[in-house]
C-alpha cells in the first residue's frame, strides 16, 4: 500500500548547526521565564526527533537551572485520524516513566505542518492522565494549519508551500545538525 | 516491514520478516497495559467476532480483552447454545455473521484447516485462534515474544517440545516460528506421541526427556490431554508422569541454569510438569500469558487498523 518513495532535491537551508543551537537556548529560556522556573516542568518528544530535540531542550535547562527535568518518548500511530488511510503503520512504543499528573507537560516536536499529530497527540498525553497544563515547543512551524493548534514555542516560523517538505536533520538520527527544505523533482529530472 | 496480508492463519505461511513485525507491534503495545486508563482509539468503530467452536478460557479473553483496549467492539459468539447445535454448517454460520459486517472474524475450530476455510469464504479478516491439531499462531508469537524479552534474540538458540506433539498445534505454530528465526528445535515424547515424518519440518527428534533438555535455551512442555490415555496412545498417566513429567531433580541434572520453561496451559499440575518446576524461578508461564493480550493486540490492529478505505 506504501507509495513509492518521492524524490526530493534540497532547495535551501534555513538553520545552520549554530543558528539551530541558538534556536533551541532560546526556547529553553522561554520555558523557564514562562513557567517562572523549572518546577513541575516535564517533557514529552514525539517519537523520533522530537524526542531528541526535547532531551536537548532538558540538557539546556539543566545548564541554566540547574534542574534535572524528566523526558518522555510519545508514539500516536493508535491515536492517528487517517489509520486505515495510508496502509499498516508501525507502531513504536511510548515510554513515559512518570507521572504527568499536575504537571505542566511540554510537548515538542521537531516541525508542525496540519496540527494533526498534535491533536492525536493531546488525545494520547491526556489518556495518560491531567496534566497541570500542556504547552507545544516546535523546531520549525511551517504554517498550513488544518485545525486549531497554535505553539507556544517556536524554533523559527517558515513559509513554505504545500509541495515541499521539511527536513530537520539532528546529529543523533543524521549527523548533521541543520534544517534545510526540499521540493520534488520534476518528471524530466525524476 | 509493513503487514499486508488480509488473515492470519498459520506460522507456516509467514515470512520471517513478518513474524517479526507482529512481534515488534506486539512489543510496543505491552505498555498499553501498564497504564491506568486501559484504552486506545486505534480500533474505534471495529467489530471483531470472536467465533469459538471449542472451550477456551485464556485465548477468548485474551482476544477480548485485546479487542476492547483497542476500543474495538467485540461479541462474543460459542458455538454452544447458538445455530451451530442446532446442525448450521460452519460456512453458514460465518456467512451470517458476515453479514453483520464485522472487520475481523477470530475463530477456533476442532477442524484442521477451518480458519483457512473461512478466509477463503469471507471477505473479512480471519484470525486463527487454534484450529484442529493444525495451528495456533498468536500463541507461538507470544512464545516467542516472551522469548524475545528473556534471551534479547532467536538466532542460534535451541528449544525442546516435549510432549503430545502429535495432538498439538501450539507445537506446530512454534516449530515454523523458531525454525524461520534461526532456532534450532528437537522435539520429544513417547513415540505413539510424535507424528511421523516430523524431521521434514527442520526437526530433531528424541525419545528421552534428559537427551531432550540437555543443554538447551528452551524447554516448552505441552498439555497431556487426557483423552489421549483412553485413546491407548500411553498406557497411563503415572507412567508418563514417571518419563516425561520435568521435576526440579531432572532440570538440576540435566538441563542449563538459565532455561526457560515454558508451557501454553493450563498445566496438568504433576504429570508434565512438577509444581514446584511450574511455580519455579526458570518459569516464565505467567509472562506467556501477559503478553497474550499484547500479541492479539498487535495482530488486531495491524489486521483491522491498516485496512485501507474499500472493503477488504
Amino acid at each position: 500500500m506504501s507509495k513509492p518513495p518521492v524524490r526530493v532535491r534540497e532547495k535551501a537551508q534555513v538553520l545552520d548547526a549554530t543558528a539551530l543551537d541558538r534556536a533551541l537556548t532560546r526556547i529553553a529560556h522561554e520555558i523557564l521565564e514562562k513557567n517562572g522556573g523549572a518546577k513541575d516542568l516535564a517533557f514529552v518528544g514525539l517519537r523520533t526527533r522530537g524526542v531528541t530535540i526535547a532531551r536537548r531542550l532538558v540538557a539546556r535547562i539543566a545548564q541554566i537551572d540547574g534542574a534535572t527535568l524528566p523526558v518522555g518518548a510519545l508514539d500516536i500511530t493508535l491515536y492517528r485520524d487517517d489509520l486505515g488511510m495510508r496502509g499498516a503503520p508501525v507502531v513504536r512504543s511510548t515510554d513515559i516513566p512518570f507521572s504527568i499528573k499536575g504537571k505542566a507537560v511540554i510537548l515538542v516536536d521537531d516541525v508542525l505542518f496540519t496540527g494533526r499529530t498534535i491533536r492525536a497527540a493531546l488525545d494520547a498525553l491526556i489518556d495518560l492522565g491531567r496534566p497541570r497544563s500542556i504547552q507545544l515547543a516546535i523546531l520549525i512551524d511551517r504554517g498550513h494549519r488544518e485545525l486549531p493548534i497554535r505553539p507556544d514555542y517556536i524554533g523559527k516560523n517558515l513559509p513554505t508551500s504545500r509541495r515541499e517538505s521539511v527536513a530537520v536533520r539532528l546529529a543523533e538520527h543524521d549527523g548533521e545538525d541543520r534544517v534545510i527544505i526540499q521540493e520534488p523533482l520534476s518528471d524530466e529530472e525524476a | 516491514m509493513a503487514w499486508t496480508r488480509k488473515d492470519l492463519i498459520a506460522m507456516r505461511d509467514l515470512e520471517a520478516a513478518e513474524i517479526l513485525t507482529l512481534i515488534d507491534t506486539a512489543d510496543s503495545l505491552q505498555e498499553i497495559a501498564t497504564r491506568e486508563i486501559k484504552k486506545v482509539p486505534a480500533l474505534r468503530g471495529k467489530t471483531i467476532v470472536n467465533l469459538f467452536y471449542e472451550a477456551s478460557t485464556r485465548t477468548r479473553t485474551s482476544f477480548e480483552i485485546a479487542g476492547k483496549w483497542l476500543s474495538a467492539d467485540v461479541i462474543n459468539f460459542s458455538a454452544l447454545g447458538s445455530s451451530a447445535s442446532k446442525g448450521e454448517s460452519l460456512v453458514d454460520t460465518a456467512k451470517n455473521i458476515e453479514a453483520m459486517s464485522p472487520d475481523v472474524v477470530v475463530v477456533r475450530h476442532p477442524a484442521s484447516g477451518a480458519a483457512e476455510l473461512l478466509a477463503r469464504e469471507l471477505a473479512c479478516s480471519i484470525v486463527n485462534a487454534g484450529d484442529g491439531a493444525h495451528e495456533h499462531p498468536t500463541q507461538a508469537l507470544l512464545d516467542l515474544l516472551t522469548i524475545r524479552e528473556k534471551k534479547g534474540h532467536f538466532e542460534g538458540l535451541s528449544a525442546a517440545i516435549v510432549g503430545d506433539v502429535a495432538h498439538s498445534r501450539v507445537a506446530r505454530s512454534n516449530i515454523h516460528g523458531m525454525r524461520k528465526l534461526g532456532m534450532t528445535v528437537t522435539v520429544a515424547g513417547p513415540p505413539t506421541l510424535i507424528p511421523p515424518f516430523v524431521q521434514e519440518l527442520g526437526v530433531k527428534v528424541a525419545y528421552r526427556l534428559e537427551d531432550a533438555i540437555r543443554d538447551v535455551d528452551v524447554i516448552m512442555m505441552l498439555r497431556l490431554q487426557q483423552e489421549r490415555m483412553t485413546g491407548g496412545l500411553i498406557p497411563s498417566l503415572r507412567e508418563y508422569s514417571h518419563y516425561w513429567g520435568l521435576t526440579l531433580d531432572r532440570l538440576a541434572a540435566h538441563a542449563r541454569p538459565d532455561v526457560l520453561i515454558m508451557h501454553p496451559g493450563p498445566v496438568n499440575r504433576g504429570i508434565e510438569l512438577s509444581p514446584e518446576v511450574a511455580d519455579g524461578p526458570y518459569s516464565v508461564i505467567l509472562d506467556q500469558v501477559a503478553k497474550g493480550v499484547a500479541v492479539r493486540m498487535g495482530v488486531l490492529f495491524l489486521l483491522a487498523g491498516s485496512k485501507t478505505g474499500e472493503a477488504a
